[in-house]
């Protein structure tokens, strides 16, 4: 028996190898000396410095699961868990540019593209040279992507592509997208296509005017009879299986970025109730106060824990996609509930940006609905014990 | 020329210090521990040396525990090209970590040693200048910019009151100073590629040395807290308190 470590009750520090604490430690870092001073102008702002990527690049934290021999470090989902969480820690604005450029494109091209998809584009990803999108998501077809309007159409030597991309992150500043249309070359199925900048047809305008996740740009997609030629299709995968394999892949970093958020509103409330003294004193000493500084430490806790085991079943390839809606559900949901809390511990100071908190919260708004919204990951995980699914 | 750089694993910089209850050291049970950040500015220097081509190869040295091997793989993911672990779970005090090194500089032969000021734990600024005694080298201690000239090495210190420039001959040992240079990241493929370089694990008895602590340490104890202040009514009363009870003026 031992003295707690109130910031980390598992030891979950023990459960980690070498690797995974000197990657942790050094995404630790990065984060806290230069994106921690830049967000709040950022935020406010609504800008998003394009360096950063090249800055990520550089670390080799953008597709970090990706093998050396295409330009990444080749580091486990442990190891990517751990970087999403240092990212968030700071921002989930942060953390979507870099979620969306590893599990979103590099990911898709790395696992259906061609050998010389592969060759060409995922070296200069990981550098950051290259800023990937991600298009699925439409106007009219959210948490039902089968229901998509975005065609693309047979023609010589490629496909001409038409239609609508909505809440894309990176769009406007992106080089490459990868855009999901049902294919008329395949039978009506969805199939991915790598659609280049000054491709004619092709535009993203910036949607502005966010209250969440400010420090992220995002935008459309709009195609127009755009053409891609063959060699851009990704052949490897057909139908929803494409976009589901790697929303499964961002998802699960999601879930442990979260947690990263949360942490930081965790420890924050903790200080600050400590710090602020009422009534002669510490607000720390009002069981209320107590109350909701334990149920932060038990919920962080345990996702964290979650998400550590569902990275270990990833490694060793026994995971289930249900258990990744698990995590994404569970720590998104209560992620923000602890980020208002801590809005809240924080008095009048919790609405001033200095404090981070409230933008903390207002970002996880969007967390929580991204990428399969928590009442949706609720079907999936009804589904998955009885056998009926409840979507239609 | 070759390149030895010393570094310590020592309790993380940002983690709050608790003394032990029996008040006979500080709590190292679930502590964070990284490399002392005057040998990172040691390590940094080593590999801009050797980007520059003034190094040709880069050996980093931990004397400690197995987990010693950790601080040393952080210094391979910055950039050196092996390690040597002097494992050892005793403490090993200024004077033995001398001694260690410079059975290491026999048997390595660098032309240059590097070495932070002094380790974040005990303070001690000691083991560069004892190094260099027991080496009979130069030495240039609290290094704020280093120049390797032919068979030389300039060394701008950090002295009280401004900056003294000396000029060693190599070989020679420098201890590095805040201001020399801001530590890389390690980045995630150089992390990688540091699992594949090699370390060496030796023990003191190898190496010929005794390194029975000479010290002894009495006590350790948590600092004073700071006394709250006083308000004086007025400025005579602040002259009378300053000459009669604080005897300053």
């Amino acid at each position: 028996m031992q003295q707690i470590k109130w910031d980390d009750p598992f030891l979950i520090e023990n459960e980690l190898s070498e690797d995974e604490k000197m990657v942790r430690d050094a995404a630790h870092a990065y984060c806290q000396e230069k994106l921690q001073p830049r967000v709040m102008k950022a935020f406010r702002d609504e800008t998003f410095d394009r360096e950063i990527m090249n800055e990520m690049g550089e670390m080799g934290l953008l597709g970090p699961t990706i093998p050396e021999e295409f330009g990444g470090p080749g580091v486990n989902h442990v190891a990517y868990g751990l970087i999403s969480r240092e990212v968030e820690r700071v921002d989930s604005g942060y953390r979507s540019a870099m979620s969306v450029q590893s599990s979103l494109v590099m990911h898709p091209i790395f696992s259906y593209g061609t050998e010389a998809q592969k060759k060409k584009f995922l070296p200069r990803l990981a550098t950051g040279e290259l800023i990937g999108c991600f298009g699925l998501t439409e106007p009219d077809a959210g948490s039902d992507p089968g229901g998509m309007r975005t065609r693309a159409k047979k023609v010589d030597g490629g496909y001409l592509l038409t239609g609508t991309k909505m809440w894309i992150t990176n769009s406007p500043v992106s080089d490459i997208a990868v855009v999901w249309a049902k294919s008329d070359g395949h039978d009506g199925k969805i199939k991915g296509f790598l659609v280049e900048r000054g491709t004619k047809g092709f535009s993203t305008p910036k949607i502005e005017g966010k209250l969440s996740l400010r420090a992220s740009i995002t935008g459309e997609i709009v195609l127009d009879e755009a053409f891609v030629p063959d060699e851009n299709l990704l052949p490897g995968v057909s139908g929803l299986a494409g976009p589901f394999g790697c929303l499964n892949k961002a998802r699960y970093g999601i879930a442990w970025g979260v947690i990263g958020a949360a942490e930081f509103c965790w420890h924050a409330a903790r200080q600050y109730t400590l710090d602020r003294k009422q009534f002669g004193r510490p607000l720390a000493a009002n069981q209320l106060i107590q109350l909701k500084l334990a149920n932060m430490m038990t919920e962080i806790t345990l996702g964290l824990q979650a998400c550590l085991r569902v990275g270990r079943m990833m490694d060793d390839d026994t995971w289930a996609p249900e258990a990744v809606s698990l995590i994404k559900r569970n720590n998104c949901g209560k992620s923000l509930d602890i980020a208002r809390m801590a809005r809240d511990m924080h008095g009048g100071n919790g609405i001033s940006e200095e404090f981070h908190v409230i933008r903390h919260m207002v970002n996880l708004e969007t967390v929580n609905t991204y990428e399969g919204a928590h009442d949706v990951h609720a079907l999936i995980l009804g589904r998955a014990q009885t056998g009926i699914q409840a979507f239609s | 020329m070759k390149a030895l750089v010393a570094v310590k694993r020592v309790i993380d910089y940002n983690v709050k210090i608790r003394v032990k209850a029996d008040n006979s050291g500080v709590e190292t049970q679930n502590v964070k521990f990284s490399m002392n950040p005057f040998d990172e500015i040691a390590v940094e220097e080593a590999v801009r040396l050797k980007e520059a081509g003034t190094v040709t190869e880069i050996v980093a040295v931990s004397v400690g525990p197995a987990a010693a091997s950790e601080t040393l793989r952080t210094a391979l993911a910055m950039g050196a090209d092996r390690g040597i672990l002097v494992s050892s779970d005793a403490e090993v005090q200024p004077l033995g970590v001398a001694k260690l090194l410079k059975a290491l500089v026999d048997k390595e032969q660098p032309g240059l040693v590097i070495l932070g000021k002094q380790a974040i734990d005990d303070d001690s600024n000691q083991t560069g200048q004892m190094l260099a005694a027991l080496l009979g080298r130069p030495q240039g201690t609290f290094a704020s910019k280093l120049e390797v000239g032919d068979g030389a090495l300039t060394v701008t210190r950090e002295v009280d009151g401004g900056l003294e420039t000396v000029s060693l001959k190599l070989p020679a040992v420098v201890t590095t100073d805040l201001r020399l240079n801001e530590p890389r990241y390690a980045s995630l493929p150089n992390i990688m590629k540091a699992k594949k370089k090699p370390i060496d694990t030796v023990t003191a008895a190898d190496l010929g040395v005794d390194v029975t602590p000479r010290l002894v340490t009495v006590k350790v104890e948590e600092p004073a807290k700071r006394k709250a202040g006083i308000k004086v009514a007025d400025v005579a009363a602040l002259v009378d308190k300053l000459k009669n009870e604080a005897k300053v003026i």
